[in-house]
């Protein structure tokens, strides 16, 4: 019982069962960030006086710190994935807003109105041409939504059992062995570089006019 | 509103205010934590960054690297380390300065890289080092963006800094880790806002740095 | 991305927007998550227990996941449909999960129960412990029988702090008051406002540290801080392997400050047959304090899993 595999039984998880768990604690609140995210940015683009006031509360919102965040929300979900889930969606939200509405903004003029002059209707013209184009900022968005969510997963050890592989990092200090903590630090690590490649791929896919192999002139820094 | 209610509670606690668990030593206990670790990614994050956005090389190495301390997970690393160097500020600031380095150095980098080459290859014209040039003339014109690195990397690391509590230090997320364990909804709730505010002040603090510190020729861009 | 000073401006009307924003990604994500976790098969999903599982759970140390794992293993063999749900924290949290119907069985200590329900209940004997509990528990809760096996808490000095100030074996906590203002104390962080904790400790014995360390509950943290001399005392476990190991000086407690601490299991009685009740006090019966140690110290010590140790034991002594 010390090798890096051997997982306590009291975590009722097998290494690969941690790691899909993980991913699925991590993944599905930056998807639901997102579904939430686009709306709301599309609301900041077409009324400009919203942005700020969204970007003061969202702002404020990420100060809050993770752990602070899943204990007060354990007496209205529970010791559940769902406590875990919630502010990490709340965190993607915050990257992601001004990720897409600065992608939007930067679409040229000229070219929304070359798109209204072909007989776009709103709906279609942003789906068709504003979202598009403003892919490269979403996915730095998503990049750093992700990466952060996979890290943060981790803290809902403490709020008992429920940090997928986190829980490596409790079971480490409980039975003071140190293996099962590098264990979940590398295979965290790995899992988040994975996605971030995955999340650079999509967007080679989606934009297939960018130059290959240069890396969007936008830095992916948010707040 | 319940949430009003513990923070009006924890704060009009008069035992929360003194003493070596009251909020002045936490306090500061958090901002010391804070500080040195802005202070130590920055040292690393600052020069490397001008560096290599003054020569515009090794920008794939950079990308590189920050993913990769991106990647690593806060927590995970403070419990490691922790376990395996005992219980003193370094398992604390390892991660918190794994933490800030990449938002500091890409800004950095990004920064001085997208300065107009115009006045550059002007100073370069009227004989300036390349030492000058990247003081006098790049750093000006890259500081509001290196600012915001900055700002990035501080306001992370405060609201991050409250893992310290979970191997045993202070700062302000003792209150958040023994309000999990005693229950005590009043110490979560006022320990988390004082976060919040410190992560606030931090932000305030660099409206006003960059309201000092730049050029109003480049403020108005 | 100077947002902040111009969004001050205007945020407070439009808290409400962003309130409606969250409340809206609660309900989503309750959508999302309830549809990632039907497969039933995530011992982690589900809050409420399952009409006929039997639910144990177990806080957050060493000793209380292996005295989870022999009740749940011993209610198993005989044919009950048992699910863990360990780690969940401190007694805290525990005790408002078992009221609330998530947990059916918690392996607890007597004394320490009680004094987490009536702060200033006496305790006199196991037994009378034991009926003063039932008596203040919520009307869903009962206690089985306790087992003979006992794991206090204790002030233990290190070795170190036991030479200077000139403290043995037979040295009580009276004798640690005009030393405990150059000590500094160590434990779990609900140690510091529990009645046999800090505020015990100074208004039984008198005794006024010089500051408290949040540490854990008795775990690899609290020895490894009072080993090397991070704290000068801390609350260690009777049961701790570490205190031979490492020297440690357990002081007496003639007041019997910490009362009894008998392991019992805390159960929901409505949710268990005769039989589980039977099965639980089997275990309970067998189990003595010189077994608790050893079984403490082949998980700790010899890193072997508590719930291989719990079945090994549970085999030997014929309960499964």
């Amino acid at each position: 019982m010390s090798g890096y595999f051997d997982i306590p039984s009291d975590l009722q998880n097998t290494w690969a069962g941690l790691i899909g768990l993980h991913l699925r604690e991590a993944l599905l609140p930056v998807l639901a960030g997102l579904v939430l995210a686009l709306p709301l940015a599309q609301l900041c683009v077409r009324f400009r006086w919203l942005y700020p006031p969204v970007l003061g509360v969202t702002t404020v919102l990420y100060a809050v710190p993770s752990l602070a965040f899943f204990v007060v929300l354990i007496d209205y979900t529970g010791q559940t994935e769902l406590t875990v889930m919630i502010p990490l969606a709340v965190y993607s939200l915050v990257v992601l807003v001004p990720a897409i509405v600065d992608g939007v903004r930067s679409v040229p003029q000229e070219t929304l109105a070359a798109a209204t002059a072909m007989g776009f209707g709103p709906v279609r013209r942003y789906l068709q041409v504003q979202l598009p184009i403003a892919v490269p900022a979403l996915v730095a968005g998503l990049r750093v939504a992700t990466v952060s969510s996979i890290s943060l997963v981790s803290v809902g050890a403490l709020i008992g059992n429920q940090g997928a592989l986190g829980n490596l990092l409790a079971a480490a200090q409980k039975y003071d062995r140190p293996e099962l903590a590098v264990n979940s630090v590398v295979t965290t690590a790995v899992l988040a570089i994975a996605c971030d490649a995955a999340l650079v791929g999509l967007r080679l896919l989606l934009t297939p006019w960018m130059p290959r192999g240069t890396a969007t002139r936008r830095p992916a820094v948010v707040k | 509103m319940n949430v009003l209610n513990f923070v009006d509670a924890f704060f009009s606690d008069s035992a929360h205010w003194h003493g070596y668990d009251g909020i002045p030593r936490r306090l500061l206990e958090h901002v010391q934590y804070s500080l040195l670790a802005l202070g130590l990614a920055a040292a690393i994050g600052l020069p490397v960054g001008l560096l290599t956005g003054h020569t515009g090389r090794g920008g794939n190495v950079l990308a590189f690297l920050a993913t990769a301390a991106r990647a690593l997970p806060s927590f995970g690393l403070l419990v490691l380390i922790a376990i395996a160097l005992g219980f003193n500020l370094l398992p604390v600031m390892i991660p918190l300065v794994v933490l800030a380095v990449p938002p500091i150095l890409v800004t950095t980098y990004e920064a001085v890289r997208s300065v107009d080459p115009a006045p550059v290859d002007a100073a370069r014209g009227m004989g300036m080092r390349e030492s000058r040039v990247l003081f006098q003339v790049e750093l000006p014109v890259a500081l509001p963006l290196i600012l915001s690195g900055l700002r990035s990397a501080a306001i992370q690391i405060v609201s991050t800094a409250t893992i310290a509590a979970y191997v045993s230090l202070g700062g302000l997320g003792r209150y958040i880790v023994d309000g999990l364990y005693q229950r005590d909804y009043e110490k979560v709730v006022g320990g988390a806002t004082l976060v919040a505010v410190l992560a606030l002040t931090t932000l305030a603090l660099f409206w006003a740095a960059g309201r000092f510190a730049v050029s109003p020729g480049v403020r108005r861009r | 991305m100077t947002f902040t000073a111009r969004s001050s401006r205007s945020r407070t009307r439009h808290t409400g927007a962003a309130a409606v924003a969250l409340a809206a990604a609660a309900a989503l994500l309750a959508g999302c998550s309830s549809d990632g976790t039907d497969d039933g098969d995530d011992p982690l999903a589900g809050e409420k227990a399952e009409a006929g599982t039997v639910v144990v759970g177990s806080n957050n140390f060493a000793e209380s996941t292996l005295l989870a794992d022999l009740y749940g293993e011993a209610l198993r063999a005989k044919g009950v449909k048992v699910t863990y749900k360990h780690n969940i924290g401190s007694r805290e949290t525990t005790y408002g999960l078992m009221k609330n119907g998530s947990v059916t069985v918690l392996p607890e200590y007597n004394g320490s129960l009680l004094a987490y329900l009536d702060a200033k209940a006496e305790q006199k004997s196991a037994d009378a412990v034991d009926e003063a509990v039932k008596a203040k528990l919520d009307k869903s809760l009962t206690l089985l029988d306790s087992s003979p096996a006992e794991n206090k808490d204790s002030v233990s000095v290190n070795a170190a702090t036991a030479k200077k100030y000139e403290l043995t074996e037979s040295s009580t906590l009276a004798d640690l008051k005009d030393i405990a203002p150059d000590l500094v104390i160590g434990g779990s962080p609900e140690f510091q406002t529990r009645q046999q904790g800090l505020k015990g400790l100074e208004s039984v014995y008198g005794l006024k540290f010089k500051s408290f360390k949040a540490l854990d509950a008795g775990g690899p943290l609290t020895q490894a801080a009072l080993a090397k001399n991070t704290v000068q005392a801390a609350d260690i476990f009777t049961t701790d392997p570490a205190i031979d190991k490492e020297g440690f000086v357990v002081l007496k407690d003639p007041e019997n400050f910490f009362g009894f601490a008998n392991v019992t299991p805390l159960v929901r009685e409505g949710d268990l047959s005769e039989k589980a009740v039977a099965a639980l006090n089997a275990v309970s019966a067998k189990l003595d304090t010189e077994t608790l140690r050893d079984l403490d110290s082949q998980v700790q010590t010899d890193k072997k899993d508590p719930l291989d140790v719990a079945k090994a034991w549970l085999q030997s002594e014929g309960l499964i």
